[in-house]
């Protein structure tokens, strides 16, 4: 092999994705929702990069504002060597074939007055110059490769179930061969047994056709499943970026170790004293905390974590934690330094 | 779908037997007087024989029989003769629906008003919907835009400024204050027996129907492009143009095909319900422009108590509301495939 080291398909840089509130008669512009401030990552080609966090800690916005599909407040997002954070809609529009999402809401995410193959078709006709009649082959090939039956070919979303309709999605999203895929909680609106299918079906196909998956999830132990590497949300930042392992082993972040510790244990004879339990709500998005996000319902709080933002930095080999528990240099480095020096996985 | 519609029809004869008996008990309660308008030299004992000799002497149930007769029985039968020139059974002395005030059948009536209701008011309505729809799409894509803003200023004076004001302020307008000469000068009064024969005549019957036609269009866009705008935001927030866009679509079949498509179809059921309403003639317009039209007709038929007249009419907006509102379900079921009746 030419590079030990995997390549990086997509690289966030200090995504911010600030939502502006009005108020007022005049409409005045009085604040924002920082839903995403300042993250920053890669993804290797080939790995699934698990993000997981509670309600309304950003995830799907991360996503969502990764394949632009808002236009972002600040930072660079570069997909396949390309940078798009900048690009205007129109000429992102071409670029869309390489990255796709699988959304949330199977129900919603379908238009209810086009039927399957037109919504499996419609990417081709607008990116592909293929034949009518070769347009149906791929529909149906894409269609034999998630699992659904050909003959339904022309039926409308609202006659099927919610795994098959999940299945139509995933099936649009690999239209046009995407090397990117992100898929926002694809399984959250499903039960439990078609959960298990649906994930079996994104594994397979991401061997099938070499993909990159940004998985976006509150499922932790479904995301031990399917991860290669975590990174855990809160407040709209990341906090731990860690190999799966090493992660569900050994939490290094206060908030992980609290939201790991909240996973259901079936076994009753395990203590569960250990467990931390988090104080309070998660502050507004609009008005986050100084310091360090956490610091409001941070277990081990120091009077540092009031002040200043912890940089979000390499603390082992490959594990990038934004705490100041493992920042002894925190105090020196200026807090609006943070994630600038980060050139991660080039140590890895 | 054809059985639904089928027992939706079967359901529409009772429906409308008892409408068109509520609508002959309203009219026989009602304390108006077909001899009313006649001159007070009359004595009342004449007055009674006419009375007597327009039918009114008979009980109720009787007089609303013989209605039903000869509405339901005797006028299609007389649309079968004239359609083929034929003479079906007891042609010579069958009694058709008459009116009181002239003596001549309702449904001819009818027939020589529909032209004039149907050129103005249809027009208003096509026109009305033809303004609507685009400002309703551009309302809610650029929505709190000045545009939006505007579009929601010009649909709430359209919507609470009555017909009656917006047209006496067009002839003021339009027809005092600009001279007769201008080219800016539009006819007050609606010209029934002016024919369309050449180009010229063509460009006088448009700007006759110009004035009545856009205060009604006024009207009904206001209504439609508020129903459109509305449609066009609930469906613009919906997940699945989020899909449209990640699949790389252009903007303009992001809005035209999935959005568009999608929130027409609760304003098309709109439009059908309204359609009645042109048929039914647009009364206070017909008046201020003097457009002879079924508006008119029917507020002569009442001011003059020709009951036969105005049951009939009546009745006809009657069938004309069930028919569109079975459309409209029809159209419903058509449009969107998440309905299905059977």
């Amino acid at each position: 092999m030419l590079d030990a080291t995997p390549r990086k398909l997509v690289e966030v840089r200090d995504l911010k994705m600030h939502f502006p509130i009005y108020a007022g008669i005049l409409r005045k512009r009085v604040g924002e929702v920082k839903a995403v401030d300042g993250v920053s990552f890669d993804i290797f080609a080939g790995e699934t990069l698990g993000l997981v966090g509670e309600s309304g800690c950003g995830k799907s916005t991360c996503g969502r504002a990764i394949l632009r599909l808002y236009d972002i407040t600040d930072g660079s997002v570069k997909i396949d060597g390309a940078e798009i954070g900048d690009t205007p809609q129109g000429g992102l529009r071409k670029m869309r074939p390489t990255m796709q999402m699988v959304f949330q809401d199977p129900q919603a995410s379908l238009n209810p007055r086009m039927t399957v193959e037109a919504i499996i078709g419609e990417p081709l006709m607008e990116h592909t110059d293929l034949s009518r009649d070769k347009r149906r082959d791929r529909v149906h090939e894409l269609m034999d490769a998630v699992g659904l039956n050909r003959t339904f070919s022309n039926r409308y979303p609202h006659e099927f179930s919610g795994g098959q309709r999940q299945r139509i999605g995933i099936a649009r999203a690999l239209a046009l061969n995407p090397k990117f895929i992100v898929c926002d909680e694809p399984i959250a609106a499903l039960d439990v047994s078609i959960q298990a299918q649906v994930v079996n079906l994104l594994e397979d196909l991401q061997e099938k056709f070499d993909l990159t998956y940004l998985f976006i999830s509150h499922d932790l132990s479904m995301v031990r499943h399917i991860a290669d590497r975590v990174a855990v949300m809160y407040l709209g930042k990341v906090v731990e970026l860690s190999p799966r392992e090493a992660l569900y082993a050994e939490p290094l972040h206060p908030y992980t170790k609290a939201l790991l510790s909240a996973v259901p244990e079936p076994d009753p004879d395990m203590t569960t004293e250990d467990r931390v339990i988090l104080q309070g709500d998660v502050p507004s998005p609009s008005n986050p905390p100084q310091g360090c996000n956490f610091c409001t319902r941070c277990p081990a709080v120091m009077d540092i974590c009031h002040r200043e933002d912890p940089e979000f930095r390499e603390v082992q080999p490959g594990r990038f934690v934004a705490c100041h528990h493992y920042n002894q240099t925190a105090g020196d480095t200026a807090a609006s330094e943070d994630n600038k020096s980060i050139q991660q996985g080039e140590t890895t | 779908m054809l059985n639904y519609t089928i027992r939706r029809l079967m359901f529409t004869i009772p429906v409308l037997l008892f409408i068109s008996f509520i609508i002959f008990l309203l009219l026989d309660l009602a304390p108006n007087d077909p001899t009313g308008n006649l001159p007070m030299t009359i004595p009342p004992e004449v007055r009674e024989k006419i009375r007597e000799s327009l039918g009114l002497g008979q009980p109720i149930h009787v007089r609303y029989f013989k209605w039903c007769v000869q509405f339901f029985v005797n006028e299609p039968l007389n649309i079968i003769d004239q359609m083929f020139g034929t003479c079906t059974w007891g042609c010579e002395d069958r009694l058709r629906v008459q009116s009181w005030a002239t003596r001549s059948p309702v449904v001819d009536l009818i027939v020589e008003r529909m032209p004039q209701t149907l050129w103005v008011v249809g027009m208003s309505y096509v026109v009305g919907i033809l303004i609507a729809i685009p400002i309703g799409v551009i309302s809610a894509y650029r929505q709190y835009s000045w545009f939006d803003q505007a579009g929601t200023f010009v649909s709430m004076v359209g919507f609470s400024v009555p017909t009656f004001f917006t047209g006496v302020l067009m002839i003021v307008i339009f027809s005092v204050m600009i001279p007769t000469d201008s080219w800016f000068w539009f006819p007050s009064i609606y010209d029934t027996t002016h024919k369309v024969t050449d180009l010229a005549s063509f460009g006088f019957q448009i700007r006759q129907m110009a004035m009545p036609v856009f205060v009604l269009a006024l009207y009904n866009a206001a209504q439609i492009s508020r129903f459109m705008r509305a449609s066009m935001l609930d469906n613009l927030n919906q997940d699945y143009v989020r899909t449209a866009r990640a699949k790389g679509m252009r903007e303009r079949v992001v809005l035209l095909v999935h959005v568009l498509r999608n929130s027409l179809i609760p304003v098309v059921t709109v439009i059908a319900l309204g359609v009645p309403q042109v048929f039914g003639g647009a009364i206070i317009t017909e008046q201020v422009f003097k457009v002879n039209g079924l508006g008119q007709l029917l507020i002569i038929g009442i001011q003059g108590a020709d009951i036969p007249l105005v049951q009939t009419l009546t009745f006809i907006f009657a069938v004309l509301i069930v028919l569109f509102n079975l459309i409209a379900d029809i159209l419903y079921g058509i449009l969107d495939p998440r309905i299905r009746y059977d």
